[in-house]
C-alpha cells in the first residue's frame, strides 16, 4: 500500500475563471487559474462553495477534468434540474469571476500513469469527468497499458467530450471506446442501445485473468449496479473503485 | 428519487475529513466491529444529506463514524468502527 | 464566512414569512430529503407499530388495523435543524392520543424507534393533546419511501429530526433517554422557536 502525503491542512483558497467551454447543451467546462496551485492527481475533485451576500452557502464537490500535465485546473459541471449551485454555475459564472474552492481531494479514487494491469473505465453520464483526467493523463504520459472506457449516456447530444474520446480513440496505443446510448440513438447507429447490463460487461470488460484496474463513476445506482455486475464477472471486490455521484435526472 | 440515491461514498466526505486529518483519508482504511470488514473509507457508504454525517459499512450498514459540527468545532464519532489504519507519512 | 459568490442567490423562496419563520431558518419550496441511513422498504404485510415499556409490547397493530383507526388532516408548518423551514404542509395521520388511549403507564418519555437504527426521544406531553401523529400520507399521497413512508412520526412543533421516519412504536419510559441525533450531541428537547439545535443551547 502506498505511504499516505501529508499535504497540510486543505484550505479554501480563490481560482479566476479564464475561460468557459459548453461541452453539451447542460454540460459546461470551467476553466481556472489558481495561485500556488500544487497539482493534483487523475480522479481527484475539488470542492466549491458558493456564498450569497445574506452569509446562505451551498457546497459541492466537482471532479478534475483536466490531466496533472495541463496547464489550467479544468472542472466540468453538469446542471441538473433544481441544482442551485450547478445552475450557478453552468448559468450565471462569467470569465474574469472568482470562484471559491479547496483540493485536491481524494487518494482512492486516483489512478497513475505507471500502474500495473489495463485499465477499465465505466462512465454514467456526468461520471465521465474524473475518468477523462486518467484518460489525458494516459495520454500526456505516453501510457502504453491497454485503457478502454465504457460510457453510458442519454443520446449522442449528451455524450460529454465526445470528438475528443474520438481523437483519442483513433490516436496510437489510444484507449477503446465504447458507447452506450440508452434513449435515443442517431439514424444508423451500430453501437449498444440501453443501460448497461451484465451481458454488455461480459464482452465489454477485460478479461479478469490481465488483472485490470477499474474505476465506476456516475449516478448511484449506476455505480452500484455496474460494480455488482464486474464482481459477478469475477472481478476482485478490491480492483473495483467506485465513486457515487448522487441521484442525477434519471 | 429512490432513497437509496441518496447514498455516496467516502470520496464525498474527503473534503471534509481533510478538515479534521492532516493526511488523505480516503484511501485510509476502516474496520467495522460489526461484521468484521475492512475497507478503504473511500468505498464505504457515505450519507451526507443529514444533520451530520454518517459513513456506514458498505457489508452490513454499521455506523462507522459520525461527523457533526457545531459553533466551529467539529467533532468525530466512532460508534462501530473498530480501528482505522494509515499509512506513515511521506515528505512530499 | 466565505468569498461572496458575484450573482448567487441560491433557491430559497424569495417571499419572506416574518413571524412563521423561527430564528436562523430560512423558507424552502422544496420538501429536501435528508437521511443517516439506507431508505428500509417494510412493505404493509410485514409492518407493525407497538407501544411498548421497556420490558413488554402493551399493544400492537399491523398495517391494516393500523389504517382502520380514526385519522386526520393535519396542516403544518416544518422546521428542519440543517435551517430550512417548509410552510403548509399537509399530511394525514393517526394522533398518538388515539394510540395511547386507555393504555396505562407511568411513562414521563417516549422513545420513538424506527427501521434501521434510528432513533429519537421526547417528553410524553409533547406528543399528547394533538401535537403528534403517526403520519401515513403527505399532500394528499401515500408517504414515500424517501421521505419516512409507510409511515413516520409527525410532530412539527419541534425541529423535524423528532418526527422519525420509518417509525415502527414508541417506547414509554420513565426516563429521558437520548435518541440517534440526541446522543451525537444535538439538543435533547429540540425547540426552533428557542433555536435549540445542540446541546447546550
Amino acid at each position: 500500500m502506498a505511504r499516505a502525503a501529508v499535504r497540510g491542512r486543505l484550505n479554501w483558497t480563490l481560482g479566476e475563471v479564464v475561460e468557459l467551454t459548453d461541452e453539451t447543451p447542460r454540460v459546461r467546462t470551467i476553466f481556472l487559474e489558481v495561485p500556488e496551485w500544487p497539482g493534483h492527481r487523475a480522479g481527484q475533485h475539488v470542492d466549491v462553495r458558493l456564498t450569497a451576500e445574506d452569509g446562505y452557502q451551498a457546497q459541492r464537490s466537482y471532479s478534475i477534468a483536466s490531466a496533472p500535465e495541463d496547464g489550467r485546473l479544468a472542472i466540468t459541471v453538469e446542471r441538473l434540474p433544481d441544482g442551485e449551485v450547478s445552475e450557478y454555475l453552468v448559468g450565471e459564472l462569467r470569465r474574469g469571476d472568482m470562484l471559491e474552492l479547496r483540493g485536491p481531494i481524494g487518494g482512492y479514487f486516483v489512478w497513475e500513469a505507471g500502474s500495473d494491469g489495463p485499465l477499465l473505465l465505466v462512465a454514467g453520464g456526468s461520471g465521465i469527468v474524473p475518468l477523462m483526467s486518467m484518460l489525458r493523463h494516459r495520454r500526456a504520459s505516453d501510457g502504453t497499458v491497454g485503457a478502454r472506457l465504457l460510457y453510458s449516456s442519454r443520446s449522442w447530444d449528451e455524450v460529454i467530450y465526445r470528438d475528443e474520446l474520438e481523437r483519442l480513440a483513433a490516436g496510437s496505443n489510444g484507449p477503446e471506446v465504447i458507447h452506450t446510448l440508452t434513449r435515443s440513438q442517431p439514424p444508423g447507429w451500430k453501437g449498444y442501445a440501453r443501460r448497461v447490463d451484465g451481458a454488455m460487461l461480459a464482452e465489454a470488460a477485460w478479461a479478469t485473468a490481465s488483472m485490470p484496474m477499474t474505476f465506476v463513476c456516475g449516478p448511484t445506482s449506476f455505480v452500484e449496479s455496474v460494480a455488482g455486475g464486474l464482481v459477478l464477472l469475477g472481478y476482485p471486490s478490491n480492483t473495483v473503485k467506485t465513486e457515487r455521484f448522487g441521484p442525477t435526472g434519471g | 428519487m429512490e432513497g437509496e440515491a441518496l447514498r455516496l461514498d467516502g470520496n464525498a466526505i474527503a473534503g471534509t475529513l481533510g478538515e479534521m486529518f492532516v493526511q488523505e483519508m480516503t484511501e485510509a482504511r476502516i474496520a467495522c466491529k460489526g461484521c468484521g470488514n475492512v475497507e478503504p473509507v473511500g468505498a464505504e457508504h457515505a450519507y451526507v444529506q443529514a444533520p451530520g454525517i454518517v459513513l456506514r459499512c458498505s457489508h452490513c450498514d454499521e455506523a462507522l463514524l459520525v461527523m457533526t459540527r457545531t459553533a466551529g468545532r467539529h467533532r468525530i464519532w466512532f460508534p462501530r468502527s473498530h480501528w482505522l489504519e494509515m499509512g506513515e507519512p511521506t515528505d512530499s | 464566512m466565505g468569498y461572496i459568490s458575484r450573482g448567487f442567490r441560491g433557491k430559497r423562496a424569495s417571499e419572506r414569512e416574518d413571524g412563521r419563520l423561527p430564528p436562523g431558518q430560512y423558507l424552502e419550496d422544496r420538501f429536501p430529503v435528508l437521511s443517516a441511513g439506507p431508505t428500509p422498504h417494510t412493505p404493509p404485510d410485514e409492518w407493525s407499530f407497538a407501544i411498548e415499556d421497556e420490558t413488554t409490547k402493551l399493544r400492537t397493530w399491523s398495517w391494516e388495523q393500523f389504517r382502520a383507526l380514526p385519522s386526520e388532516d393535519i396542516r403544518a408548518d416544518i422546521h428542519c435543524v440543517t435551517k430550512w423551514t417548509k410552510l403548509d404542509t399537509s399530511w394525514e395521520g393517526v394522533s398518538i392520543d388515539t394510540l395511547l388511549d386507555g393504555v396505562e403507564h407511568n411513562a414521563t418519555h417516549v422513545l420513538a424507534f424506527s427501521d434501521g437504527d434510528y432513533t429519537t426521544n421526547l417528553p410524553l406531553e409533547d406528543v399528547l393533546d394533538g401535537q403528534a401523529w403517526v403520519a401515513f400520507a403527505y399532500d394528499g399521497q401515500p408517504l414515500e419511501a424517501e421521505h419516512g413512508g409507510p409511515a413516520r412520526l409527525l410532530v412539527p412543533h419541534l425541529y423535524f429530526w423528532k418526527s422519525a421516519k420509518w417509525v415502527r412504536g414508541l417506547r414509554l419510559m420513565d426516563h429521558d433517554e437520548p435518541g440517534f441525533w440526541e446522543s451525537y450531541g444535538y439538543h435533547i428537547y429540540g425547540d426552533p422557536w428557542r433555536e435549540q439545535r445542540y446541546a447546550g443551547d
